[in-house]
């Protein structure tokens, strides 16, 4: 029973660094030990392994967490103030918490050096330049919902290749009609039809966090909130110096509470905007895997570029390639008489579908009706940017 | 199946190389009676453990392809629409109205799709690999929920089929798009990644056996170059292979900088990836690779 206990204490500890491990993976695992060595302290950790963890991602972690564990259980006694530990966020709870403060600071290097959804800690070195938010009441969320319920991003409606029932359906559905035929005796008396279910496409959100950006800030992750949460397939980035997904932190349905998560995770608020280089990053990990059934993109940028433009112009012919829209929503601006002189500007501008200027970006309201806008077709939108470039 | 050993001792006797942490994943599943979820880039050999498991376990390998939209008819079952018009005709003709619901659904006209056949009571025992899940969408996901986890299918009209004799299932995702929760919590998880230089040359033994030792020994050590540099798509076990049989048939005897760079589309599926390899020094690479493996025993 000791072991049971042991691996019943382990997933806590798991389950505490944010991981999720349940009942149902701790009975497993004591399966899994029944049926290898285990004396053999590799055969152990495979195993666990095996049972307990779900993605790619929750590797390192797990790894850590196994090695700290199987040296001192101890560990995983709950540290002094456990109580505390029980109210935080569950994406706060990661593995440096988790231990004694002595272990965190040993864990932390390893942590960061893979930053990722599940595993994004913030190096204590890099200067945190935290944004904050104003409290928002329940009228508010309540309105943001309600504003976000019109958006209709172009080319909202896709069709897909499952059917549904419909009496002006235009396929005859065969197994339906055969169905309705056997209360009349097996008579055929009308044709069943079916028509094809439509659903919006993914949406993947790539927001620029940099200084430039940071007046809007408050409004740009109010509406990255909600549209995470009340719409399905969204992945959301933000980019600064660097790419974050943040994507699980903003699937908190509160919003306060998930802005506290996401905050740590993104140490580049306000700084400077390397645009080129983040597009680059998500082409190169996440592309493929968030891109698939027809995503459509949504760039939030000014197009404002530190480096070089060299870079960018290439990273957004492949993002254009790799999607089924580009959407590129510049707040940037202000005034009618824009003319796209910036060099990132004129990179951007060439690959995208759709280019929507908003105007005066004060309020949610505002940029959902501007995205929401009947779309052109494809190119057309930018084409007269196109001509003063 | 009573050892981690033994397991891989299975996978290797069907020319398998699986690395440890593979083999007791595998063990498990099998003692366990899970489904095996195994992630990974392309091209690493996840589809290749269903086949060698099926032989190695002398079972069947009834194999289902994801694709976007795939649905219970493609996937599981479907009606036999124009045997039940003819039945239903046939029944008028004969007068027996009456029996008609219970015959036009029976097992005559039931067409067996991979879902159905693999844990059908009747067929001998199977091993089930339904590849590249992400390919499929979520609906279909929510679909195999049932099969999953109780091994039967519940037909409305028929009845539920349940299987005599678990199937072994594999399920591989390329990670186009993340499976959902709810479908690994079910599964035993492996990440199959790239394999480190001695199993990669393990494997172009197996799968290359005519191969000179020492172009195998070069092409493995520049691979596994190749897939630290800053590239889009690095070459799986598949491209390894690939390119190592490329290169016996022109009858090479070892690597040279102009004979890579003829063939890198054997190994790079990007024009990105070939120029920025091209840039990044290709010959160094190649002259590198040539004295590891000269070095390497």
């Amino acid at each position: 029973m000791m072991l049971a206990q042991n691996v019943l204490h382990f997933a806590r500890l798991l389950r505490r660094t944010g991981l999720s491990v349940g009942a149902a993976e701790s009975l497993a695992a004591i399966e899994a030990l029944t049926l290898i060595d285990i004396s053999d302290r590799d055969s152990v950790h495979d195993a666990l392994r095996a049972v307990m963890i779900r993605r790619h991602e929750e590797l390192p972690l797990f790894d850590q967490a196994f090695a700290l564990f199987w040296r001192a259980p101890q560990f995983s006694g709950l540290p002094a103030g456990a109580a505390g530990l029980e109210k935080m966020a569950p994406g706060e709870r990661r593995l440096a918490e988790a231990l004694a403060p002595g272990a965190a600071e040993r864990t932390q290097p390893a942590a960061a050096a893979d930053q990722n959804e599940d595993t994004g800690t913030a190096s204590a070195r890099e200067r945190l330049n935290r944004m904050d938010f104003e409290a928002m009441g329940a009228v508010e969320i309540a309105a943001a919902k309600a504003a976000i319920k019109t958006l209709r991003l172009p080319l909202d409606e896709r069709r897909t290749r499952r059917w549904r029932p419909a009496t002006t359906g235009n396929r005859v559905d065969l197994p339906a009609t055969i169905r309705a035929s056997l209360r009349t005796g097996g008579e055929i008396m009308a044709l069943e039809t079916r028509r094809n279910r439509t659903r919006p496409p993914p949406l993947v959100v790539l927001c620029d966090i940099s200084g430039s950006m940071s007046r809007y800030a408050q409004i740009l992750l109010h509406f990255l909130h909600s549209v995470a949460n009340d719409r399905e397939r969204v992945s959301v980035f933000l980019f600064g110096t660097r790419l974050s997904n943040i994507t699980r932190q903003l699937k908190h349905h509160d919003p306060e509470f998930a802005f506290q998560m996401v905050s740590p995770l993104v140490p580049d608020w306000s700084g400077g905007t390397r645009i080129g280089a983040a597009l680059q990053d998500f082409n190169r990990r996440w592309a493929r895997r968030v891109l698939g059934q027809g995503a459509v993109v949504l760039l939030v940028t000014d197009g404002l570029e530190r480096d070089d433009t060299a870079g960018l112009a290439e990273a957004m012919a492949r993002l254009h390639r790799s999607c089924r829209r580009l959407i590129w929503l510049n707040p940037l601006l202000r005034w009618d008489g824009f003319a796209p002189k910036a060099q990132g500007v004129r990179a951007i501008l060439p690959h995208v579908d759709e280019f929507r200027p908003v105007h005066n970006l004060e309020s949610l309201k505002r940029l959902i009706a501007c995205l929401s806008a009947p779309a052109g077709a494809r190119n057309a939108a930018i084409s007269a940017w196109r001509d003063r470039l | 199946m009573t050892s981690i050993a033994e397991t891989a001792a299975l996978l290797a006797a069907q020319g398998y190389i699986a690395d440890r942490q593979l083999a007791t994943t595998v063990h498990l599943a099998l003692a366990m009676q899970r489904p095996l979820f195994l992630e990974g880039e392309p091209g690493t050999g996840k589809t290749e453990i269903a086949k060698v498991l099926a032989a190695g376990l002398g079972r069947r390998l009834v194999r289902l392809q994801c694709y976007d939209g795939l649905d219970l008819a493609a996937s599981a079952y479907e009606w036999d629409h124009a045997g039940q018009l003819m039945a239903i005709r046939l029944s008028e003709a004969s007068g027996r109205g009456q029996e008609l619901a219970a015959s036009i659904y029976s097992r005559e006209f039931l067409l067996r799709r991979p879902l159905l056949s693999a844990i059908d009571p009747e067929l001998p025992p199977a091993v089930l690999l339904v590849d590249e899940l992400d390919r499929a969408d979520e609906p279909f996901e929510a679909f195999l929920l049932e099969l999953l986890g109780d091994f039967q299918l519940s037909i409305p009209q028929f009845g539920v089929v349940r299987a005599k004799e678990k199937p072994v299932v594999v399920l591989t995702s390329n990670r186009t798009r993340e499976v959902h929760d709810a479908i690994r919590r079910r599964c035993l998880y492996h990440w199959v990644d790239y394999p480190d230089a001695a199993r990669e040359a393990a494997i172009l033994r197996i799968k290359a056996p005519g191969l000179d030792a020492k172009l195998s020994a070069e092409v493995v050590a520049f691979v596994q170059r190749v897939r630290d540099a800053d590239i889009f798509k690095p070459p799986g076990v598949a491209e390894t292979i690939d390119w190592a049989l490329a290169l016996a048939a022109l009858d090479r005897r070892e690597l040279s900088a102009q004979m890579v760079e003829d063939t890198l589309g054997v190994l790079l599926k990007y024009q990105d990836d070939i120029t920025a390899l091209q840039a990044a020094g290709l010959a160094a690479r190649v002259a590198e690779a040539k004295s590891e493996a000269r070095l390497a025993p």
